[in-house]
């Protein structure tokens, strides 16, 4: 069986582009956006955010993405890290949920694909959905690309966000790519021990039980990192090196995200 | 003195199996003492629950004394003095580590038990130097090889100097190199003072790491005593699934009076 296209980018994306790393170095690095208080980026990336999962009309979605692309610039986050780490699997994933809007919205007639139309409605439907993921993905991207990682969790922490919540995130910011080599794994021995196409019906069986497998060793995995936490003294608060401390611009930069988002609201009245 | 632990009638079990079936043993301060078993006999259980990460299901464990608890480690005071005390090394380096670069990774429980800057900064800076990982400082460990990691492992629990050490099968999967470095350390905490407790099914270690040995099997302790006295029942060891049940003849005419760990080929 030859590996699908979707299997092989992922893979690449897991191995090739280590993001877990990647980002720390650009967390570390020398961008605007890396020396604002890890909580007003919280507070303002998650504002711009809300605003853009709510937002109706498509100028109002690209002014933000607009904006979000200009931050990533001036933190001086590599277009092409956006593209595989962001952009990417933001498209496959709701891609998949998006295509068939494209089909059953009734409406209009745009485009016909032999037997099957796109109509007019449809196709705003799924680029409205399209682009609303992309923005909130770039957006929510900014803040764990330019904080380093317990920075993140220690800030969250501060607006009350459950210790659990904190915790799962953790987790699956730091695992996701064991989980994902694991899945590999799973796959390429799956292949090797298989000899000839498989049935549809037999395909489908054997990805709804690797799933369960992966599910549970993920659980497995990640119920140990937390006892390998609590063994060395956590117990619920992150604690680190260097407290926050908001400067000056700290306020500057919670007062332009406010008036962003203030604005994009105000426009959509 | 009180033992470290005091173990009575301890059973754990998991949904279907007893992992830990009726354990009672004692462990006195300042010994060295390993866990033989086969993969599954339970020594991993047994010490999380010597850690305080599972309790018992029924039976008590003491430590200096006290009953450990999960009541009792509601309190952050008793568990932080304990986590400050005890230490564990998990056997895949892969759960222990969790942060984005080897400092972060030692100084976390430093940090966690609320100590000064100052103070953090120093300790990290001789537990990096212990293990000799002072240049990996700022790599992220989970790129790391796998005798890296391990060191790194060692050094984030190491790094709180605690009274009793818990290792989980420390020269599993290593290069021999690694290995060897990891044996120098248990071996060099003889007569230290510290308590050390290690996990493993690597017969050619129990003789030079440990004073004492208790060996599981299927969740029960089959027997106890010497590194010298324990591993010359070649009948229990290979009813403990630790050794192969069978005689064989070295080339060169060599004759064994112990077990020993040599290459098998099955295939
Ligand atoms: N999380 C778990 N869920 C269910 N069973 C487990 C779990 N962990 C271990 N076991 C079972 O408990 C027994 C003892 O396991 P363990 O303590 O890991 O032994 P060892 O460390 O000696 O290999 C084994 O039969 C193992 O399969
Ligand atoms: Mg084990």
């Amino acid at each position: 069986m030859k590996a699908g296209f979707i299997e092989r980018s992922l893979r690449k994306l897991a191995f090739e582009s280590d993001y877990a790393s990647g980002a720390e170095r650009i967390g570390a690095g020398k961008g605007l956006l890396q020396g604002v208080d890890p909580r007003v980026k919280v507070a303002g990336l998650f504002g711009l955010v809300m605003v853009a999962a709510a937002s109706r009309q498509l100028p109002v979605i690209a002014v933000l993405f607009g904006a979000a692309f200009i931050l990533a610039l001036v933190s001086r986050i590599p277009v092409g890290r956006l593209a595989v780490w962001i952009w990417t699997p933001v498209l496959f994933f709701t891609g998949t949920v998006a295509l068939p809007a494209l089909f059953i919205t009734p409406g209009r007639m745009v485009a016909a694909l032999g037997p099957v139309s796109i109509s007019a409605e449809g196709l705003h439907s799924a680029i409205m959905l399209l682009s609303r993921a992309e923005t909130a993905a770039t957006l929510s991207g900014l803040l764990v690309l330019t904080t380093p990682w317990p920075a993140v969790l220690r800030a969250l922490r501060t607006f009350h966000l459950p210790v659990v919540f904190v915790v799962i995130l953790g987790m699956t910011y730091r695992y996701i790519f064991v989980i994902l080599q694991s899945a590999f794994e799973m796959m390429e021995s799956r292949r090797s021990r298989s000899v000839g196409p498989l049935a549809r019906a037999e395909r489908r069986r054997i990805a709804a039980s690797s799933v369960g497998v992966l599910l549970s060793k993920s659980l497995q995995l990640s119920g140990d990192v937390h006892l390998a936490m609590q063994s060395r003294g956590f117990r619920g608060e992150v604690r680190l090196l260097e407290d926050f401390h908001a400067k000056a611009s700290d306020w500057v930069w919670l007062g332009g995200f406010a008036a962003l988002a203030a604005a994009v609201v105000w426009w959509q009245r | 003195m009180k033992p470290v632990f005091e173990l009575n009638e301890v059973h754990y079990r998991y949904d279907q199996v007893a992992a830990v079936d009726g354990v009672s043993l004692q462990i006195e301060t300042g010994t060295r003492v390993a866990l033989l078993g086969a993969n599954g006999s339970g020594k991993s259980t047994l010490l999380r629950m010597l850690d305080a990460l599972y309790f018992p299901d029924s039976g008590t464990i003491q430590f200096q004394g006290e009953a450990l608890t999960a009541d009792r480690f509601e309190d952050d005071a008793l568990a932080f003095s304990f986590r400050r005390r005890v230490g564990l090394v998990f056997q895949n380096p892969d759960v222990q580590l969790f942060n984005p670069t080897v400092f972060d990774e030692v100084a976390f429980a430093p940090l966690q038990m609320g100590w000064k800057k100052d103070e953090v900064l120093a300790r990290v800076d001789l537990a990096l130097r212990q293990m000799e990982i002072v240049e990996l400082r700022n790599r992220p460990p989970h790129r790391l090889s796998g005798g890296e990691k391990k060191r790194v492992a060692l050094a984030s629990v190491l790094v709180l100097d605690p009274e009793v050490l818990l290792l989980d099968e420390p020269t599993a999967a290593l290069d021999p190199r690694s290995q060897s470095q990891v044996i120098d350390l248990l071996i060099g905490w003889a007569g230290t003072g510290k308590t050390v407790i290690t996990a493993t099914h690597d017969l050619s270690v129990v003789e030079d790491t440990s004073d004492y040995c208790y060996v599981l099997n299927r969740g029960k302790v089959v027997s106890h005593g010497t590194p010298g006295l324990v591993l010359s029942n070649t009948q229990l060891l290979a009813q403990a699934n630790l050794i192969h049940g069978h005689r064989h003849v070295h080339p060169g005419g060599v004759a064994h009076s112990h077990p020993h760990v040599h290459p098998h080929n099955h295939d």
